[in-house]
């Protein structure tokens, strides 16, 4: 069946509706443009967001005295000598405004004697994390965000809009992109005077992970695609204590890190006995171990037979009162209780799980990418969290970067008349998206996934080896063979609407070139360093604290290396 | 005690006549409606058209659907060792089997 497209223009498209594309969609609007703002699934519904539960950091300094450059100094410490200070240093200083702006929305940060609360995540040094209670960060971050996009008549919002490519003007700028409506299978062309990429991380390449379905790393590959270049691609963060056992249905998995801020816990091993001062940190009741140490110590006691029975280690808070947890988590409680979990009777089993990628797209403080026209905000972005992200760092960075990166867009909006997408450009994107000749609609779209799930879960998890990564390569080789150049026709025939066997074919094309991103990176760093680390090469080394970039040419992947900028005093 | 459930599900697109399949899926005690759906997909039919996202965490609010004429969150909802129907939302527009729009009017494309 055929479309004729419809053709949207607009002085600045916004792809990706978490927070960071909402605030940087808010923003733009603010700064005189005409905003369109897609998502590949709903409108403030479907990135990490709304997923996330815990906290987020700003040095507000309400209760205890503190600055931006504290908050700094414990971000550049947690990146392992790899952060982009330029990026880590806008994050720090203007996360304050932000976290106060979305206090005047009306976010509903928890209070205590009238001031905004703070609470110490990991790796901090004083309280300076904020949050919604209970476990309600996220979802309250969202929902204020369409809240206020809602007052406004310049944002135009569209639902189930799959972006495929991004597409060149005539000046060789970037102009817009071509994408299609899921809803309708109706392509659709977006001329835009300036392009902000919003789309988050990568976690959906792992079999366990803690963000939505649609964290395929779209964001890396329409950057990769159009000619721009990703940063730290090999820094995939594991949350260590992600939910794993018994079964846990309506919580996130990541839900255990909230617990641990308020009440400690305790981390046993497969015997209940502690383990953590065996890989270099005693713990003793508090929670202070960070993501990349607590990661490595929980795989080293599975791997030498002293794991909890489904393979990870066991979290208690059997030392905890039933008061005192009702206190902390209120109806939360409630939920535990519906999937027959008591903490004061028993641990649950938790493991590592995908959780966060340092790597992305090449930005500067500006939100700029190397190509004009296309700016970048939020986890899309690549270098600020170098090797290691400090925790509560993630909805900041969405928050600061979207806000910055939705001005630098306004105002380069501003400089143009008016954008034609470039004819040839145009051309390729819409055959692909049309229906014309594309294969049979016979590939098993969702096992293929489960697969590169795997490969990536085994191959190319936080412990890799030079063998390890070779077979991921190779396994990913294959499936883009099975992929094929183009994607099915329509299943359903006449009715082009939600089909999501199609929707994961553009989504698999994405997801394997941004796999072979991580993989080819992380077989070309031979040294061990915060996430990334290498059985075979297990020392961190000087002369790999080197950013190493990765560009599309032709079709194939090219590595670079460059050294990382000197730390600033 | 059975080790599969049963789902019994409505398909077709809009405008289409519906007609409905039933499918055998494992069962393990725990697991939610949405895990049956999704191991349906990777090993029986994957042009089976539903909406999730967060999979797991009720935060997305994408899953909603009706099993045995309730609404329902399919990632909240218990699979259970019998056979279950699952419908589209009876309210909303249907676009193609348990897929209905669900976007509020202002955050569609049109």
């Amino acid at each position: 069946m055929t479309f004729e497209p419809v053709a949207i223009e607009t002085d600045v498209l916004v792809v990706g509706a978490g927070a960071a594309g909402m605030y940087a969609a808010i923003e733009a609007s603010r700064g005189g443009a005409r905003v369109f703002l897609v998502d590949r699934s709903l409108i403030g519904r479907g990135g990490a967001t709304v997923m996330a539960q815990m906290t987020v950091a700003a040095a507000l300094g309400e209760e205890v005295p503190d600055a931006p450059r504290h908050h700094y100094d414990d971000t550049i410490a947690a990146g392992r000598g790899l952060c982009d200070e330029t990026l880590a240093q806008l994050l720090c200083e203007d996360a304050p405004a932000c976290i106060r702006e979305l206090d005047a929305w009306g976010v509903g940060w928890a209070r205590k004697d009238n001031h905004i609360t703070a609470t110490t995540a990991p790796g901090h040094d004083r309280a300076r994390c904020v949050y919604v209670d209970f476990i309600n960060t996220g979802p309250a971050v969202s929902k204020t965000l369409r809240t206020v996009m809602a007052r406004n008549k310049d944002i135009r919002k569209a639902s189930d809009i799959c972006v495929i490519d991004l597409v060149a003007g005539s000046d060789g700028e970037i102009a817009g992109a071509v994408g299609w409506h899921v809803g309708s299978g109706a392509p659709v062309t977006i001329a835009a005077k300036a392009t902000v990429l919003a789309t988050g991380g990568l976690t959906r390449l792992y079999r366990r992970n803690s963000a939505s379905l649609n964290m395929g790393g779209d964001g890396y590959a329409l950057a990769l695609r159009a000619g721009a270049s990703l940063i730290d691609m090999e820094f995939v963060q594991f949350f260590p204590i992600g939910h794993l056992a018994p079964r846990l249905v309506g919580m996130d998995p990541i839900m255990w890190d909230p617990f641990r801020y308020k009440l400690g816990g305790r981390l046993l091993n497969g015997r209940m006995e502690e383990f953590t001062s065996r890989y270099g940190s005693d713990e003793d009741g508090k929670y202070v171990l960070p993501r990349d140490l607590a990661t490595y110590a929980i795989f080293k006691e599975v791997e030498a037979g002293r794991g909890s029975p489904h393979g990870g280690a066991y979290l208690s808070f059997e030392h905890c009162s039933a008061a005192a947890l009702r206190a902390a988590f209120g109806p939360v409680i409630d939920r535990l209780a519906a999937n027959a979990i008591d903490l004061t009777r028993m641990p649950v089993e938790v493991a590592p799980i995908a959780h966060y990628h340092m790597g992305g797209v090449v930005a500067d403080a500006q939100m700029r990418t190397e190509l004009p026209g296309l700016f970048a905000a939020g986890e899309v972005v690549g270098g600020t969290s170098g090797a290691n992200r400090l925790s509560g760092n993630a909805i900041t960075e969405a928050v600061v970067f979207g806000r910055r990166a939705g001005r630098s867009a306004a105002a380069h909006a501003k400089t143009i008349a008016r954008k034609d997408l470039r004819a040839a450009g145009l051309r390729a994107a819409l055959d692909l998206v049309g229906d014309g000749n594309g294969a049979a609609p016979d590939l098993n779209t969702a096992a293929m996934i489960v697969r590169l799930q795997a490969i990536m879960a085994d191959e190319v998890g936080p412990f890799r080896t030079a063998a390890k990564l070779d077979r991921a390569l190779a396994g990913i080789a294959l499936l883009a063979d099975e992929l094929g150049e183009r994607p099915p026709r329509f299943a359903g025939g006449k009715d082009a609407g939600f089909d999501l066997q199609r929707l994961e074919w553009f989504d698999l094309r994405n997801m394997l070139v941004v796999a072979r991103a991580v993989t080819q990176s992380a077989l070309a760093r031979t040294e061990s360093r915060g996430a990334h680390q290498r059985e075979d090469f297990s020392q961190m080394l000087p002369d790999w604290r080197r950013h190493q970039r990765v560009r599309l040419a032709g079709g194939v992947l090219q590595l670079s290396g460059a050294p990382a900028e000197a730390l600033s005093s | 005690m059975s080790t599969f459930a049963t789902l019994k599900i409505r398909r077709g697109g809009h405008g289409e006549p519906a007609r409905w399949e039933t499918f055998e899926v494992p069962f393990e005690p725990g697991q939610s409606v949405l895990d049956g759906l999704r191991w349906l997909r990777v090993n029986k039919d994957p042009t089976l058209a539903m909406r999730f996202s967060c999979i797991n965490a009720n935060a997305c609010k994408e899953c909603m659907i009706q099993l045995d004429g309730e609404t329902v969150y399919a990632c909240t909802a218990r699979l259970e060792p019998r056979e279950m129907t699952l419908t589209p939302l009876p309210n909303k527009t249907l676009i193609r089997d348990l897929v209905t729009e669900i976007a509020p009017p202002s955050e569609r494309f049109k």
